[in-house]
């Protein structure tokens, strides 16, 4: 069980100057929490490989972020979601290599990879939402604490 | 918005010239149209001058995800059909740990711990393989 402090940031993702706003808003939104570089890195490198799949897949969309709370550990989740054409096959996007758009197939399953908590919902027509959550792991690294 | 902010960069991606070498600095974070008018830009200005190396300097860049690791898969595959080689430097350490585990591992992408080490690895002479790719030379 965790306690969610709700969300704390709403951002729209309708064009790449948005996925560029998304980028600025996790690192700084880890940084904050305690994240160290290398996971405030993957938590980034994931929330844009995720806000991307909602600008071109889905047509465009948003993404919400909160602070969440588990054990005294702190987490950041972040929820893509859109209402665009959605995923028919859950499974195979989520397999490696594939890919329906112009990447190169790192989209979802790669995002994975670079997340502790991962969840998809989608249906055909119905839009994706993909929340990923990742948590503070290691010695605490407060910003300007030393 | 907060001064942490690392200004975005739009537009232009100014490219340098050295000698034979082409060298460009990304910094920051980049647009998706800029990274693409960069790799237009290069191909246009070695087809143009006839350089014969590229250096991509990514010591400023935070992250790389698959579309700017795909941008730069394709500036290396661009410039080897226009007999110039691309090496990418001073790659970040967590970036370089992200790349991997995302499962982007750019083979045929040569790399270079900095600027200077790129360099130098461009002025090493290269010789044909029979294996198809090309090869530096030890010095």
């Amino acid at each position: 069980m965790h306690t969610a402090a709700g969300v704390e940031a709403r951002l729209p993702i309708r064009s790449d100057m948005d996925l560029v706003w998304v980028r600025q808003h996790v690192r700084q939104a880890a940084a904050r929490l305690g994240f160290g570089l290398v996971d405030q890195t993957k938590l980034v490198t994931a929330a844009s490989e995720l806000a991307r799949n909602t600008l071109v897949h889905g047509g465009g969309g948003l993404m919400e972020a909160s602070h969440v709370v588990s054990g005294g550990v702190d987490g950041l989740r972040l929820a893509f979601s859109d209402s665009g054409p959605g995923i028919p096959d859950l499974d195979r996007a989520l397999s490696d290599g594939y890919t329906s758009g112009d990447g190169l197939g790192m989209g979802l399953g790669g995002s994975r990879r670079l997340v502790h908590d991962f969840e998809v919902e989608s249906a055909p027509g119905a839009g994706t939402t993909v929340r990923v959550t990742s948590w503070v792991t290691g010695p605490r690294h407060p910003r300007g604490g030393h | 918005m907060s001064e942490g902010f690392s200004r975005p960069v739009a537009g232009h991606v100014p490219v340098l010239r050295l000698g034979d070498v082409l060298l460009v600095t990304l910094q920051g974070d980049l647009y998706d149209s800029s990274a693409q008018q960069l790799q237009q830009d290069l191909s246009e200005t070695i087809a143009r001058s006839g350089v014969t190396g590229v250096v991509i300097d990514i010591s400023g860049v935070e992250i790389v995800d698959s579309f700017l690791g795909r941008v730069l898969a394709e500036i290396a595959a661009q410039t080897e059909l226009l007999a110039a080689r691309t090496v990418l430097a001073g790659m970040r350490p967590a970036v370089a740990i992200t790349l991997v585990e995302l499962g982007l591992t750019l083979p045929g992408l040569r790399t270079a711990l900095n600027t200077e080490a790129a360099m130098e690895l461009l002025a090493r002479p290269v010789v044909a393989s029979r294996s198809g790719g090309r090869h530096e030379e030890s010095p």
